[in-house]
């Protein structure tokens, strides 16, 4: 059968729209991410000129120079935006293959059993260090597997597993509160430090296994992401397409745990990041499909920007990036919820 | 398009939700080229059978075969080739364009060396056109009105370019003239291109109207099959429905037209 030329140009230019959307608002993203990547590097105690930034990092600038952007600000600053990309990337891929918003890693209990993980190394073992980050992943893994125990299978319907997720969290929350109250005061408070999410101090160890896992789960997601964008369709159809929806389902939910649990393992539960940058992505590019890419660069910039301000907004005052990310993740939602009751019902 | 034959058959199929059975010992052979339509009261099993013949629901005993393979072992990529799909509630991921999801059902023919061609762009365009759907191309699917977005979910199924062709109820809550476009629109692929439909139906006498092969359910098993007027009685629908009515020809097709009697009507003395 033959089909005009000008109606291949019709089908080309229907796809092509969203598409160029999505570049633009992903250009735009990037722009602000170099924007705080620069804010990062320069500013601090001693504020280093743009253009000696530069220098240093091509590997000639003064001994002193090199010590505070490559040793101090540069790690800083890259966990940070690792672990937005990838607390925006396990929302976006929870989210979506839920159809919900609600089912967000820090709110369905990923986060809370990474946090449970990590009092219970700092508080009843006494560890340290990396010990309490892998202590944290398990705790995430082992909520994640409790969920999929509980809903039965992984292609349990969304409310199911978002309120085991919920019910998880809670367990999570009074198992954190029970240690803490029971603990010394300066355990706690070192606990209390972690649980509100941090990148203060970054250890290089710490800094390569993130980046070396966080970089194979995101090729892995790479691999699925035309799947997951079939899953939107429903299982069925998706199914009827070609698409074997339940394993592809538990992969998908197994690289989004494991993104969550490693930045979480990495950084603490960072509020509000995995929970808005899908959301917000969505936003910026007319709601359509998971917004991967788009929620990965929100992520990454809310969390390299919330640093920046909890280091130099109150001079002198520095404080988590967690409770940045908090404060303004809050009003972020709300206008998020009124901006969209104004046009349509979802977020 | 299709000249290739399929045999599409279950033997001796028995399906259930959680051990508790739905259809039982059932055996069916959907004939080849022809438009099927299965019918029956509600919780019948029909919609069950047509998810068992799409393989989104595995039988507790016996098998759907097609051309002789039981349909759980052909990897599902490779029987979505053949095989399509509409399910009774697709979902449209919110702002997506008409070209966008329509290509969606190029799903099979992509793979990992093999992205987005020109003959996914022709096979797209050749749906849309089909379903009277291109103006509609950029269009967000949100946007358009259930005739529409039926039609967009019909082009999708067609973009993938099967041989056969499984809808659930394709015209629930559309109003009578979508609903008449819709069959129409699916007589039309299946004595132009000759794809093999199976449909379930709720309005028996558009069912009646619009199918070769008719297929009676009631309580999880066949009444009665064959064609529309051999089929369709007053004692089968008396039978399968619990209903009293009157079959008299449609004055518009000739097929058999059911007019339901109900507690506060006699049927006339003739």
């Amino acid at each position: 059968m033959s089909v005009a030329t000008t109606d291949r140009e019709i089908v080309a230019t229907g796809r092509r729209l969203a598409r160029r959307r999505q570049a633009t608002v992903s250009l735009a993203l990037t722009a602000m991410l170099g924007a705080v990547a620069i804010l990062a590097l320069v500013l601090g105690d001693r504020v280093i000129a743009p253009g000696d930034v530069i220098t240093t990092l091509l590997g000639r600038g003064s001994g002193g120079d090199s010590f505070i952007v490559l040793g101090l600000r540069m790690p800083r600053l890259l966990l940070g935006l690792m672990v937005g990309a990838m607390f925006g990337l396990a929302g976006a891929v929870f989210q979506s293959l839920f159809a919900n918003p609600l089912a967000s890693p820090d709110l369905i209990g990923i986060s809370q059993g990474a946090s449970a993980g990590a009092v219970v190394a700092i508080l009843v073992v006494g560890w340290s260090g990396p010990a309490v980050s892998l202590s944290a992943f398990v705790g995430a893994v082992v909520v994640a597997g409790l969920i999929l125990l509980f809903s039965g299978r992984a292609d349990a319907a969304g409310s199911r597993f978002i309120i085991i997720g919920i019910a998880l969290a809670f367990s999570g929350q009074a198992l954190i509160g029970y240690l803490l109250t029971r603990a010394d005061v300066r355990d706690a408070q070192s606990a209390l430090v972690w649980l509100v999410g941090s990148i203060g101090t970054v250890r290089i160890g710490e800094l390569l296994t993130t980046a070396v896992g966080g970089g194979i789960l995101v090729v892995a997601l790479a691999a699925l992401s035309t799947r997951l964008r079939m899953l939107q369709l429903g299982d069925e159809a998706a199914t009827g397409l070609g698409v074997r929806s339940g394993p592809t389902r538990l992969l998908l939910l197994l690289v989004a745990v494991g993104l969550a649990a490693l930045a979480t393992a990495a950084a603490g539960p960072v509020a509000f990041v995995a929970f808005v940058a899908a959301p917000i992505a969505r936003r910026l590019f007319g709601g359509r499909g998971p917004a991967l890419l788009a929620s990965a660069l929100v992520g990454a910039v809310v969390v390299g920007g919330g640093d920046l301000v909890a280091q130099h907004a109150v001079s002198g005052l520095q404080v988590p990036v967690g409770i940045v990310t908090g404060i303004v993740g809050a009003p972020v939602l709300l206008a998020l919820v009124a901006g969209s009751n104004r046009s349509r019902g979802t977020l | 398009m299709t000249d290739a034959s399929h045999d599409l058959r279950a033997a001796d199929l028995s399906l259930g939700y959680d051990g508790r059975p739905v259809v039982e010992g059932l055996e069916l052979a959907v004939p080849d080229g022809r438009v099927t339509v299965i019918v029956g009261p509600n919780a019948c099993g029909k919609s069950t059978l047509l998810k068992s013949f799409a393989r989104l629901l595995r039988p507790d005993a016996g098998v759907v075969t097609l051309d002789g393979a039981d349909v759980h072992r052909v990897p599902t990529r490779r029987l979505a080739t053949v095989l399509g799909l509409l399910p009774q509630q697709p979902i449209a991921p919110e702002g997506i364009t008409v070209a966008d999801l329509v290509g969606r059902g190029r799903f099979a023919r992509q793979g990992m060396f093999r992205q987005w061609s020109s003959d996914d762009e022709v096979a797209v365009a050749s749906a849309l056109r089909s379903t009277d759907t291109l103006h509609l191309a950029s269009r967000s699917v949100d946007e358009l009105s259930g005739g529409q977005r039926q039609r967009v979910w019909i082009a999708m199924a067609l973009a993938q370019e099967t041989d056969i062709l499984l809808l659930d109820e394709p015209t629930t809550f559309l109003d009578v003239t979508h609903q008449i476009e819709v069959l129409d629109l699916l007589h039309e692929l299946n004595r132009e291109r000759g794809v093999t439909i199976v449909m379930v139906l709720h309005d028996l006498n558009l069912a009646a109207r619009y199918a070769d092969h008719l297929v009676v359910m009631a309580g999880g098993r066949i009444v009665v099959e064959g064609a529309p007027d051999v089929v369709i009685t007053r004692e089968v629908i008396g039978e399968a429905f619990g209903l009293e009515s009157l079959v008299v020809p449609d004055p518009v097709s000739g097929s058999p037209m059911v007019v339901p009697v109900g507690r506060f009507h006699h049927v006339p003395p003739t």
